[in-house]
């Protein structure tokens, strides 16, 4: 064995976390993207495709310091400015939304694309997913929450993903609260650090030595809990009655979008967590996530995200989710090859032969030549054969 | 629907204590994990099993969804890093704590300080909150021999009763953090078992307030 990490010996390496389909999931995935852009256009999303590239400062535009480290960066030879390459694709949706279209009222977008990240999400990630999504912009209201949730739902089950559990959150409620409370910057830090892993004992350390009154103290410390069933949302209120009305309004919004949900989809188990902070950075309201049993990440997630057009010229309400359909895909079982199916055509120039295989293949017929020395069917299971009077004819191999 | 729960857990002196606070909450293994030498354990539940795995490998393992829960060390933790985990609950068994120790006032040298140890993370982290800028040299056990040789002015390990630093010269110098057992999620099981888990999350809480009482 070499003992160099990333000898040249090896010229068919592909880097860490960077991986290809081939057949027959290759087209497994091809085909759903299909179906996916149909049920899409059902909605009324309308496909965008956003470069691959494009200047830094747009690409990292109203979302955090996360969005920055996940970017593969350039120098552009042309401007002298930096460039980076996409690693999601929902700030070039809302720039599409607040500077090219200029529309008024609702705005329907949807993508599905490559993208890069320096580093992967998750353990054992895809630093190259084919991110797929759709953002709704310029409605305020839970409606379009509930309504990129329910399609969100709907894409996981069209890639065949079934047994589904919804995880709904809202930032507003620990924004609100930490506000209230006037926890400085650096205590902040550590709580929200400590508060995306519930560690309990070290929140409640980092608030008894935090000067904030035992009012906001005890509302900060009941975040970590307040995690589970519908019942959560009584608790909430209860629990944090004394906040101020954003809080308050954040609860209500979250109790809306679930009363919502049970009407539309009466069996999806809810999971509410107050807690769940993911994009926090750049996300405003509500936030969800789809989860199926047995698999240690989540499948899909979104939220809404208002304002992040304003640097593009308009503030624009926001919400929206996305996913890797490589890594949906990757769920389902592995296609099983299709059996022989197709005619094989020996090779030849006769101008009878070639328009039958044209009319052949305009029929939707897969027909394969034969080129001179190919052994084997190549995966047909009839042959195209020249008759005694010459005419072409198609027989079982 | 899968409801069962796997727990990862690993041999010594972990295992030895969070047997009996599993056993409070009602589940006991089926065989003697401390001489059996099967990988994956059933219990007395029919839907709970454990897995026995290296205790630097709980937090990946219960990150990736290969165990539901698990349980190590702080240090652990902090030397695997990130939010990737939930870590609702401390069980206060196998404490000690985490030290930069040397010959006495090494610590206190100008200059760029070599520090050995196995947990490079944590002492990276460390020596940078506190403005120091250091050489990390990574081993994998008797930390205490490298400032012997000469090869490191400091080492970072965990530090039970100090025996080993005395009789090889060396003293704790600063501390890092106190150091004990927690019971660690996986996210996605979190929200999709959640009443499973957090039924044996409160049996537990009890388990180490009667014990610790």
């Amino acid at each position: 064995m070499n003992e160099n990490d990333y000898s040249k010996d090896n010229p068919w390496l592909l880097p860490e976390g960077v991986d290809e389909l081939l057949p027959p999931r290759a087209m497994r995935v091809e085909q759903q993207r299909r179906e996916l852009l149909d049920l899409f256009s059902a909605w009324g999303y309308e496909l965008i495709m956003p470069p691959f590239i494009e200047f830094l400062d747009s690409l990292l535009t109203g979302s955090g310091h996360d969005l920055d480290l996940e970017t593969f960066k350039l120098t552009d030879q042309l401007s002298g400015r930096l460039m980076g390459v996409r690693a999601d694709m929902t700030p070039q949706a809302a720039r599409i939304d607040a500077h090219q279209l200029l529309r008024e009222g609702p705005v329907r977008l949807c993508y599905i694309g490559t993208v890069l990240k320096t580093r992967p999400d998750a353990m054992g990630g895809s630093r190259d997913p084919l991110q797929l999504g759709a953002e709704l912009f310029g409605h305020a209201g839970i409606e379009s929450d509930v309504e990129v949730i329910s399609l969100m739902l709907e894409v996981l089950r069209t890639t065949g993903v079934h047994d589904l559990y919804l995880d709904l959150g809202h930032v507003g409620i620990y924004r609100g609260l930490t506000h209230q409370a006037g926890l400085g910057d650096e205590i902040e830090a550590r709580f929200f650090d400590a508060l995306q892993r519930k560690a309990a004992i070290e929140i409640e350390e980092l608030l008894g030595a935090a000067d904030i009154d035992s009012t906001h103290r005890a509302m900060l410390a009941a975040l970590p809990d307040l995690n589970g069933g519908t019942e959560v949302l009584q608790r909430a209120v209860e629990e944090l009655r004394h906040a101020d009305k954003s809080v308050r309004e954040a609860l209500d919004e979250l109790a809306a979008i679930a009363t919502s949900l049970q009407q539309r989809e009466p069996s999806l188990p809810l999971y509410f967590d107050l807690a769940e902070l993911h994009g926090y950075q750049y996300k405003t309201g509500a936030v969800f996530a789809a989860f199926t049993p047995g698999y240690g990440q989540e499948l899909a997630r979104g939220g809404r995200y208002d304002n992040i057009g304003r640097i593009f010229g308009r503030a624009r309400p926001a919400t929206g989710f996305s996913a890797d359909l490589k890594a949906l895909a990757a769920l389902t079982a592995e296609p099983v090859q299709t059996a022989a199916a197709g005619v094989l055509a020996d090779w030849t120039n006769d101008a009878a032969a070639l328009a039958e295989v044209r009319r052949l293949r305009e029929q939707g017929e897969r027909v394969v030549w034969s080129l001179p020395g190919q052994q084997g069917n190549g995966g047909c299971d009839r042959r195209l054969v020249q008759r005694k009077d010459g005419s072409w004819a198609v027989e079982p191999l | 629907m899968s409801q069962r729960l796997t727990i990862a857990l690993s041999k010594g002196r972990i295992l030895d204590d969070t047997l009996p606070l599993l056993e409070q909450a009602g589940i006991v293994p089926a065989e003697d994990p401390g001489k059996s030498r099967k990988l994956v354990l059933e219990t007395n539940h029919e839907d709970v099993q454990f897995v026995i795995v290296r205790a630097t490998d709980v937090p990946t393992y219960v990150e990736y969804g290969g165990a539901d829960l698990g349980v190590c060390g702080k240090d652990v933790l902090m030397e695997h890093g990130g939010q990737g985990l939930y870590e609702p609950l401390d069980l206060r068994i196998a404490r000690c704590r985490l030290m930069v120790a040397g010959r006495p006032g090494a610590h206190l040298q100008p200059g760029r300080l070599r520090i050995a140890t196995k947990f490079v993370n944590i002492s990276r982290r460390y020596f940078a909150e506190r403005g120091r800028q250091v050489e990390l040299i990574k081993l994998y056990g008797s930390m205490e021999l490298a400032p012997l040789v000469g090869m490191a002015d400091l080492i970072v390990d965990l530090v039970d009763t100090g025996n080993t630093l005395r009789a090889n010269g060396l003293e704790p110098l600063e501390h890092i953090a106190d150091i004990s057992s927690r019971l660690v999620v996986n996210k996605a099981s979190m929200k999709v078992k959640h009443q499973r888990i957090k039924a044996l999350v409160e049996q537990l809480r009890g388990a180490v307030a009667t014990r610790s009482a």
